[in-house]
């Protein structure tokens, strides 16, 4: 086998035990990698049904076919555990020297299951596994944790994934790090926590072999060269941030908790700005040439000194969302996130939750107390100090802090239910998981694309955005076509996350990102990689059937057609101003774009999955199990 | 600051351009092994913390130390070109040449156990491979000299025609 080992690591933290597992090539050629890959790997170790934060949860880790070669934005992997947020598949991707060195390490995939009694550092040396002694790197930052690690083990080329002090406690959107990336979203950290995991860390001294390593050369150096041009521009220079302009000007912007779709302080915050007055260097993931990672710093006032990556996603949610127009205080809030592991858009949306419930009378003054605050804070939108105040009792978990720590869903639930209020109707999540940066009242095929995605409120899993707001279609209005668009661009999309190749690349195979313009070279690339004979039809299907997997687990896990909802603020609250004013989705609207997805995906009336279909592509043991 | 005193070429890297991709990693393993294993590099990518990131690879030192300090005279320095070349046959990877040298430029091959140094692809044609992969052009191949007097017309040009 090419491009594989062929071998799956097990390791039982409880018994601290580890063993190989030996896959065919014909596994392989269907779950690929990155998500897929770690969607069966969770489909065929957890025990269904089981809490999240149990030791029968597994951490499951797939390596990218093509990590460790020089194909261009192939270091990357993919992370899969039940989320604690949700309650159904939680799945992340990231990138960069991580997976990089594992794949040196001759493991394809690994798969963590049990709880340790003490906190343990996982070292995967080659062939080795060891248990170390986790205990001193306890409270410690995520970057911070994978440093103290390399001068433990006195070698630079250790990597390491790592929680920082917000999985130790639980956060349930705490995430997973390595080398300064995130598998940020569905709250890993937790999970990784709850087995007092801290750290998994590898070294990996064997080649990379390839079935056609000449071939593989000479595509990876055109798309190198390609990526250096105007197909990555957006990326390169101002980054994903440019957004925020663009979306505040089509009413869009998530603003003071959804409230808004436009910020009087957009300039203020936008890419443009962070550019000009606080950007320090971009930088890369291992093996890739674009470099999209701001680093930028906040330079004056309190927040002087702190400094991470800037992105889009991560500013909507602690800047306009929060009312915040300082990009110190931004940066400050992200540097939290980024240090504490914490995912930076939860976090965001969790204090905009508590900020517009505060602002409603739900919450006091005295609510807000903390060894800081021993009288309490009042956290109005704008409020940059209680917005940092909150992130950090978030992360430690201290105050409301630990109330807040649950996530929107479980905290506004719990709220109400104590105060008897009505706090839900502004908790901004999906199945649990806080909302992304794009409104969906005024994108309406992408409303249905977020309501039926299977990790919730994200809008990586999904690009059905790209249509509304690039005016194919009305983003105002619903028509039959929706459900096959919303379908075809979550499939489109899990092509990318299962290789993984980052989908900032989509354009540099031919200038065009669709599947005509992007399928043909990625064929090429696989079939120099494994020897396979991939074709145009072979690379759609990597997406079908990643997908199949992940909703075949929500269906295990007891979801239900009600389940694919949106937040009660988009179907009830319109937005006042801005190009966006005056829509929501009504029900209606969601339940006949639900109709319209089910029936374009081949799936029953009530979202379910055909065993015909299940056998169709491959997957008999899944049919057999939640097949109708 | 350690800095080379050569007069020969070496693989220089501009840390303000590097954006730690790696890609010269994977393009000298393989050039060199034969496999994609940046393990196996002889030019390395360091990043100190988020923005502090190079590459280093050997900076053909004149009386070179690693070529003093090995026990074994299995190193020997070409008088041309500066470029040190490992004798396999006397190299018992015994690594006092990568104690001796102050880039770590030089790495034990964890297959062989013998020291790998960067031969800036003289067999090639088009010179090293690093420099041609290198996506930002971070990397070059020249002489301590060569970039003085590239300083040299920055700075003019900077005079004139203010700060780019």
């Amino acid at each position: 086998m090419y491009g594989y080992s062929g071998k799956i690591l097990h390791i039982d933290l409880t018994t601290r035990k580890s063993w190989t597992e030996k896959k065919p090539e014909e596994w392989y050629k269907i779950y690929i990698g990155g998500v897929s890959m770690a969607a069966r790997l969770l489909w065929e170790n957890i025990k269904p049904g089981c809490d999240p934060l149990s030791p029968d949860n597994p951490i499951c880790i797939a390596n990218g076919m093509f990590a460790g070669t020089p194909v261009p934005v192939g270091g990357k992997y993919g992370l899969a555990s039940k989320s604690p947020l949700t309650g159904f598949m939680g799945d992340s991707l990231s990138g960069s020297w991580f997976p990089v060195a594992l794949k040196r390490t001759g493991w394809d995939g690994i798969v963590i299951h049990g709880a340790s009694a003490e906190w343990v550092n996982v070292f995967i040396d080659d062939d080795r596994v060891m248990f170390r002694d986790a205990r001193k790197l306890l409270g410690k930052g995520t970057f911070e944790t994978e440093e103290a690690i390399r001068e433990e083990l006195l070698d630079d080329q250790v990597r390491s994934a790592t929680i920082g002090p917000a999985g130790e406690k639980l956060v349930r959107f705490a995430n997973v790090t390595n080398d300064g990336r995130q598998a940020g979203r569905t709250g890993h950290g937790a999970v990784w926590g709850s087995k007092k995991l801290k750290a998994v860390s590898v070294r990996g001294t064997k080649g990379v072999v390839v079935a056609d390593p000449d071939t593989l050369m000479k595509l990876s150096f055109d798309i190198t060269q390609q990526a250096q041009g105007p197909y990555t521009v957006k990326y390169r220079m101002l980054g994903t941030a440019t957004n925020v302009l663009n979306m505040n000007k089509l009413g869009l912007l998530p603003t003071r908790n959804y409230q808004q779709g436009t910020f009087e302080m957009a300039e203020q915050v936008s890419g443009e700005y962070l550019e000009e007055h606080f950007k320090v260097k971009k930088i890369a993931c291992a093996q890739c040439p674009i470099a999209c990672e701001q680093v930028s710093a906040a330079k004056q006032g309190m927040y002087a000194g702190a400094m991470t990556g800037i992105e889009y996603e991560c500013l909507y949610a602690n800047g306009p969302n929060l009312g915040i127009g300082d990009l110190n205080a931004v940066i400050k809030l992200i540097d939290i996130a980024d240090r504490g592991g914490v995912d930076a858009m939860s976090q965001g949306v969790t204090i905009s939750w508590a900020m517009e419930s505060f602002e409603r009378g739900v919450f006091k003054k005295e609510d807000f107390k903390s060894a800081k605050y021993p009288d309490g804070f009042e956290p109005n939108f704008g409020n940059a100090e209680a917005a940092v105040a909150l992130a950090e009792m978030i992360r430690d978990r201290e105050g409301i802090g630990d109330l807040l720590a649950e996530g929107t869903r479980i905290a506004s639930q719990r709220v109400d239910a104590e105060r008897g209020t009505e706090s839900y109707k502004w908790a901004m999540h999906i199945k649990g998981l806080e909302c992304p940066g794009y409104d969906a009242r005024g994108l309406k095929t992408f409303s249905v694309g977020l309501a039926v995605g299977t990790r919730g409120g994200c809008h990586n899993r999904t690009a059905a955005y790209d249509p509304d707001i690039q005016g194919e279609v009305n983003r105002f209005t619903i028509d039959e076509t929706r459900g096959r668009v919303a379908a075809a661009s979550e499939e489109y999309a899990a092509v990318y996350d299962t290789l993984p190749l980052c989908k900032f690349i989509r354009r540099c195979f031919t200038g065009k990102a669709d599947r005509a313009g992007a399928w043909p070279t990625i064929a090429k690339l696989i079939n120099a990689t494994t020897g396979w004979n991939f074709g145009y039809d072979d690379v759609d299907l990597i997406g079908v059937r990643a997908h199949t997997i992940k909703k075949a687990f929500n269906i295990r896990e007891g979801w239900t057609r009600a389940d694919d909802y949106l937040p009660y603020r988009w179907h009830h609250d319109p937005m006042k101003e801005g190009a966006s004013a005056g829509h929501v989705v009504t029900e209606e609207e969601l339940e006949y774009l639900k109709d319209l997805y089910y029936e374009a995906k081949g799936w029953t009336k009530e979202g379910l999955i055909p065993k015909a279909k299940l056998i169709e592509l491959g997957m008999p043991d899944v049919a057999e199990a939640i097949g109708v | 600051m350690v800095t080379s005193t050569s007069r020969y070429a070496y693989i220089a890297c501009d840390a303000t351009k590097c954006i730690g991709c790696q890609l010269c990693e994977y393009i000298c393993s393989y050039t060199k092994t034969g496999e994609y294993n940046t393990y196996r590099s002889r030019i390395r990518t360091v990043r100190v913390d988020e923005i502090l990131i190079t590459a280093v690879a050997c900076r053909t030192c004149e009386d070179a130390p690693c070529v003093i300090a090995c026990t074994r005279d299995a190193l020997t320095q070409d008088p041309e070109t500066g470029i040190i070349s490992v004798n396999a046959e006397r190299c018992d990877g015994c690594a006092w040449c990568i104690e001796a040298c102050d880039f770590g430029a030089i790495s034990i091959n964890p297959a062989t156990k013998m020291a790998e140094i960067c031969d800036q692809c003289q067999d090639k044609e088009d010179g090293p491979q690093c420099v041609i992969w290198c996506p930002k052009d971070a990397l070059e191949l020249t002489t301590p000299d060569q970039r003085a007097q590239k300083a040299r017309h920055k700075l003019i040009h900077e005079e004139v025609h203010g700060p780019r």
